[in-house]
């Protein structure tokens, strides 16, 4: 095809198809999607509740107040939302894995990794991303910020950043399960622990738990780090506060181990000398 | 790739599988030493007992595994390295899993796998049109999948296989719990299938009536090894598979056991209902009827033919 346009849309052709009909059949059954949307939303409200019911006894939280710990509670959860409801369904892998319904992706020409991705779209997660968004927008609009050029790329590129660097734990999680038969528990402490991690401050975490969240799996620059470069505060223990502006090189290094993950398991599946 | 390079083709194909035996690892072998030549427009059924390598030997063809040794060609590409292309050019039914969406009506399986094969309007239609007519499948195709009878639902399955002409087609285990009728259709359906569009055909399958109605050519494997390439009726012979005559007797009557070149081999009813064994090749049907006849009256009848189960077993214990 010589025009780009359509070329495009020629390659995404497979993939609008099924994400086209999931959300044709989400909507087809009104009263399941509503009550998924409902409880959904009362998970996240819950979970914004924590950290009230947490300032009702302190002041601060690792240094930082409750108007910006909002900020950093709404940033993570919704990144980490907007991932699950494109991502999230990478967990069904063990299910697929099991039914060897994942046969099934090698019958077809497109990728697998792709083909696992736009298997599914949840959008009953939207109302998750809506409490984090509120969250956001509340800490946003309630701390005194200095709203320049800067300020504004960097909640931007952070909030992409996020997106991205859940979805990648989302593929990590997937490519383990290759190897982990009934492993998800597993891997869930990660990607679950993840996000509760990345809602936290990250200047509350001990040694061990900023390696780990921190940097190998780098929740903190979904939305502390940010949050602390946004501000102007200090960092902390290992972490200053120009790292906020590294969320893009958070995402891309877990992209290449979600990757990396994703190729061995598939090796390993295959029986390819993985 | 030109006609007559084999669609098909396996040079000392292998694969082993590591299993963990308690603490111990070790290897079985699934397929092994596997020389096989299949011709486009061939229909060739592929039998074995259930572990004899026949679904891992069907996902080396399709790239799903990485053969342990040998080489394997698919319509003239590597499975593994060339999958996606491969995909383009064979359909394969998997009796036991669907690749359609369960909460979608059928129809939408349909348009979605138009989309991932890239169909054209035109012969989306065209071929969705072919397929809904010959497979009967008009009535249910606005029915969401998870509510369609196994019959149905492999119908459908058949033709979201087929969706994008595929030169090769791989059926496993097509016809498995389907009833009389059920499989009748599907059998008549791949039959015209193959003679309309020229379609390679491999089936994997326990029931001889597949094999009988649709195969050319018989491939047995045994413990991931062939051990028969060649007819069905030349597979009977050599094992001495036997075909037998059911008859259902007026009155109760002695066991029948001196009827000419048969063999008695059961009597229900108090001798109301028996069954003689006969070898095709030294009598007939007909000929073991007219004796049986003669010394009382038959009710009913019916001719049991040699079961795959029943030949590889045959085969399986002439070689152990």
């Amino acid at each position: 095809m010589a025009d780009p346009t359509s070329s495009v849309a020629v390659l995404t052709r497979p993939y609008r198809a099924v994400l086209a009909s999931r959300i044709r059949s989400q909507r087809s059954y009104r009263a399941n999607f509503t009550v998924d949307l409902v409880s959904s939303l009362l998970v996240g409200i819950v979970e914004l509740a924590e950290v009230g019911v947490l300032f009702l006894n302190v002041d601060r939280l690792g240094g930082l107040e409750l108007t910006q710990i909002l900020i950093v509670f709404g940033l993570a959860d919704l990144a980490f939302s907007v991932a699950d409801l494109a991502f999230g369904h990478c967990d069904n892998l063990p299910t697929y894995l099991r039914a060897g319904t994942l046969d099934v992706f090698y019958l077809r020409p497109q990728p697998l990794l792709l083909q696992l991705i736009t298997s599914d779209i949840s959008l009953r997660r939207l109302a998750r991303a809506m409490v984090g968004l509120a969250s956001l927008v509340t800490g946003l609009v309630l701390v005194d910020i200095d709203w320049s050029f800067a300020a504004v790329a960097l909640l931007l590129v952070s909030a992409l950043s996020g997106i991205a660097t859940f979805a990648a734990m989302f593929v990590w999680a997937a490519g383990a399960q290759f190897f982990l038969i009934d492993g998800a528990e597993a891997t869930n402490a990660f990607v679950y622990g993840g996000r509760y991690a990345a809602s936290q401050p990250a200047s509350v975490w001990n040694r061990p738990l900023k390696v780990v969240f921190g940097f190998f799996f780098p929740m903190a620059f979904t939305a502390y780090l940010p949050t602390v470069t946004l501000l102007g505060l200090p960092g902390t223990d290992l972490m200053p506060s120009w790292l906020g502006w590294c969320a893009p090189l958070a995402a891309a290094f877990t992209w290449a181990m979600a990757l990396l993950a994703w190729r061995i398991g598939v090796r390993h599946y295959r029986g390819g000398g993985g | 790739m030109s006609a007559d390079t084999p669609i098909i083709e396996t040079r000392r194909l292998g694969r082993d599988f590591k299993v963990r035996d308690g603490v111990r690892r070790r290897t079985l072998t699934a397929v092994d030493d596997l020389d096989i030549s299949v011709a486009a427009g061939e229909a060739v059924g592929y039998i074995g007992a259930n572990g004899a390598g026949k679904s891992t030997t069907i996902k080396m063809l399709c790239g799903i595994l990485v053969p342990t040794r040998g080489s394997v060609t698919t319509c003239g590409l590597r499975p593994v390295a060339d999958r996606r292309e491969l995909a383009r050019q064979v359909g394969v039914v998997f009796g036991q899993r669907t690749q359609l969406w369960w909460d979608l009506p059928v129809r939408e399986s349909f348009t979605i796998l138009s989309a991932i094969h890239g169909l054209g309007a035109a012969e989306e239609a065209a071929r969705t049109g072919e397929l809904v007519e010959r497979l009967e499948l008009a009535e249910f195709l606005a029915t969401p999948v998870r509510q369609l009878s196994l019959g149905q639902r492999m119908r459908a399955e058949v033709a979201a296989a087929l969706l994008h002409s595929p030169r090769l087609v791989i059926l496993d285990e097509p016809t498995i719990g389907l009833d009389v009728l059920s499989k009748q259709r599907l059998r008549e359906f791949l039959v015209a299938e193959r003679t309309t569009h020229g379609t390679t055909l491999l089936l994997t399958t326990h029931d001889m009536g597949d094999v009988e109605r649709l195969c050319d050519r018989v491939l047995l494997v045994d413990r991931g090894r062939l051990v028969w390439d060649g007819t069905l009726a030349g597979l009977s012979r050599t094992v001495g598979a036997q075909r037998v005559l059911v008859v259902d007797l007026a009155e109760s009557t002695p066991d029948l056991v001196d009827v000419a070149s048969t063999q008695h081999i059961g009597s229900e009813g108090g001798g109301l209902r028996q069954r003689l064994a006969f070898d095709p090749d030294t009598t007939t049907a007909a000929k073991v009827l007219a004796a049986v006849s003669e010394r009382v009256e038959v009710l009913d009848l019916a001719v049991e033919e040699p079961d795959v189960e029943d030949v590889v077993r045959r085969v399986y214990a002439a070689r152990r």
